[in-house]
């Protein structure tokens, strides 16, 4: 797919090159450009761009290197490539140093912890078999809306404990929270997306507060917050409250709802990997790692150099903006052999960036892999094929890679 | 070769023999040890290789270094003698080490 508004990647000079625009990803151009730049320039620094002069870090292992050494690249402030708006900072703990992303982390981490997720099981079990029994057979329906929303929202509704009748308004603050300028993506004005978190989000979340505040401690995130001694006043800073539940709600809701998207999109891009996966349902956990690194739902984390540093040949400046491509570097052929390529069986699929590393490595990983094993282990109880029935429409932005739509036909 | 004892969370014994040279992780990895994932591949950045290792006998191991303590920080279930296997490397002194695997590489 090609759109005609972009010149080919080969015909425009390296120095030109700017990976940051959001129709590069809705058309799925970007992989072509990564490639490139990992050819050519691995870490680049482009000077023009709607987010101002930026590097870009698109090898594996620098990647690492970048994400592991939290001292040099500072997360302070927004881990995405384009600024907070001036007038509505909200402080959420991805974009915090030491010592208080450390506090923030430690206070929110038991709602996710092994042992609660091994309560959850058969619970999510449950959830997903009512969804697959519910869909339509033999008719075209679209995979995101009916199961990947679904499920994730349900989800997320358990880990914040959300009345269920309410659960839907938790992907909508979602959208809300992610359709910004800050992406690329302008969906919404910025002073109706504020007045939407600042007026509803906020309201909501304030009431349960103060009701779990007044309870028992539980394992979800409001209780969690509101009773651990070094979070327990953050609804004082209400926009820090606002920030952290945006980083919790969007955090669960995107990446394991692309990433479902994804699974049912690369088995339809590569049937054998699907013939693959028929005649060995065990492949099923190394198939949700390969799923996550070919999909890469998030394509970017940002950070600041706290200092003059020499990087892969060039000099990053102190203040500068630094991003970490994991869509490139998920891709980067010197660490995964043919990495275009879903591979269920693949040897070291645990070995991919799309958790990001260091202190900041995703902390919900393992609920997102555990949704995913969960829902494949019981789709293949059930159906013989999830036939894709056209292109999916992809997400605009430079952030959240995945789709809009994905149409499917179900067949037992 | 250094014989090290990996003790599963039930209890399991696995003894390996490792080389010097290598680091506790990839001998556990190289001879399928279950239970640590190593997702970074030894770069001290996951915390997947955390395990507890039997140290009143093996004092001399010695500390987590600054982003050892830091990954640890975030670890499940971290104890004195938690320490990521990444970071250790196989000497002769740990003949006979037994290293015990958390409940899961959180
Ligand atoms: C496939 C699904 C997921 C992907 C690909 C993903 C990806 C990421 C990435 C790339 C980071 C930043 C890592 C870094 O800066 O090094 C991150 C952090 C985070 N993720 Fe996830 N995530 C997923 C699922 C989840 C889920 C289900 C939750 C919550 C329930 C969650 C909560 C968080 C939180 C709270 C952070 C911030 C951690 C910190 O700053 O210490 N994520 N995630
Ligand atoms: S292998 Fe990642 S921290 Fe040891």
């Amino acid at each position: 797919m090609r759109n005609a508004d972009f010149a080919r990647v080969d015909t425009i000079p390296l120095e030109a090159i700017d990976v940051s625009q959001a129709r590069l990803f809705e058309s799925d151009e970007h992989l072509q450009y990564f490639a490139r730049l990992r050819a050519e320039d691995p870490v680049h620094f482009c000077e023009k761009s709607d987010f101002g002069p930026y590097w870009s870090i698109t090898k594996f292992h620098d990647i690492l290197a970048v994400d592991s050494n939290h001292e040099a690249f500072s997360s302070d402030g927004t881990i995405l490539i384009g600024d907070n708006p001036e007038d509505f900072n909200t402080p959420m703990f991805i974009a915090m140093d030491p010592p208080r992303h450390d506090q923030q982390r430690r206070a929110a981490t038991p709602a996710v912890a092994p042992g609660r997720l091994s309560d959850l099981e058969s619970l999510i079990r449950q959830r997903v078999s009512t969804i697959l029994d519910d869909l339509p057979r033999s008719e075209e329906f679209n995979w995101v809306e009916r199961v990947s929303i679904e499920l994730t929202t349900q989800m997320l509704a358990t880990l914040f404990d959300v009345p269920f009748e309410d659960r839907h308004l938790l992907p909508y603050w979602s959208d809300v929270a992610t359709s910004s300028d800050q992406v690329g993506n302008a969906a919404r004005a910025p002073q109706e997306r504020q007045r939407i978190l600042a007026e509803e989000t906020l309201p909501y979340f304030m009431k349960l507060w103060h009701e779990r505040a007044n309870a028992e401690p539980r394992f979800d995130f409001i209780s969690l917050l509101a009773h651990n001694p070094d979070t327990r006043d953050m609804n004082k800073n209400p926009l820090e409250f606002l920030g952290n539940l945006m980083l919790l709600i969007v955090g669960g809701n995107d990446t394991t709802r692309n990433s479902i998207s994804g699974s049912v999109y690369g088995l339809n891009r590569f049937p054998a990997e699907y013939d693959k996966l028929r005649a060995d349902p065990g492949l099923i956990p190394n198939m949700v790692s390969e799923v996550i690194r070919w999909q890469t739902p998030l394509s970017h984390m940002r950070r600041n150099a706290t200092r003059d540093i020499e990087f892969g040949g060039k000099t990053i400046r102190k203040g500068d903006k630094v991003v970490m491509w994991y869509v490139s570097g998920n891709r980067d052929e010197e660490v995964i052999n043919n990495p275009d390529q879903l591979i269920i069986d693949r040897d070291r699929a645990r070995h991919h960036v799309s958790f990001g590393f260091g202190i900041h490595r995703c902390m919900g990983n393992r609920v997102a892999e555990m949704q995913i094993r969960i829902l494949w282990e019981e789709i293949m109880k059930r159906f013989q094929n999830i036939e894709v029935v056209k292109d999916p429409v992809r997400v605009s932005s430079n952030f959240v890679r995945g789709y809009e739509e994905l149409m499917v036909r179900i067949s037992e | 070769m250094v014989k090290i004892i990996f003790v599963a969370f039930n209890g399991d014994e696995k003894i390996v023999d490792a080389s010097v040279g290598q680091s506790l992780m990839q001998a556990a990895v190289a001879n399928d040890v279950r239970g640590i994932d190593a997702d970074c591949g030894g770069a001290c950045a996951c915390a997947t290789c955390h395990v507890y290792i039997e140290q009143d006998r093996f004092p001399d191991i010695g500390a987590r270094a600054g982003m050892e303590a830091s990954m640890l920080e975030f670890a499940e279930n971290v104890k004195p003698n938690s320490r990521l296997a990444c970071q250790i490397p196989i000497s002769v002194e740990l003949e006979g080490v037994r290293i015990f695997l958390p409940e899961a590489q959180h």
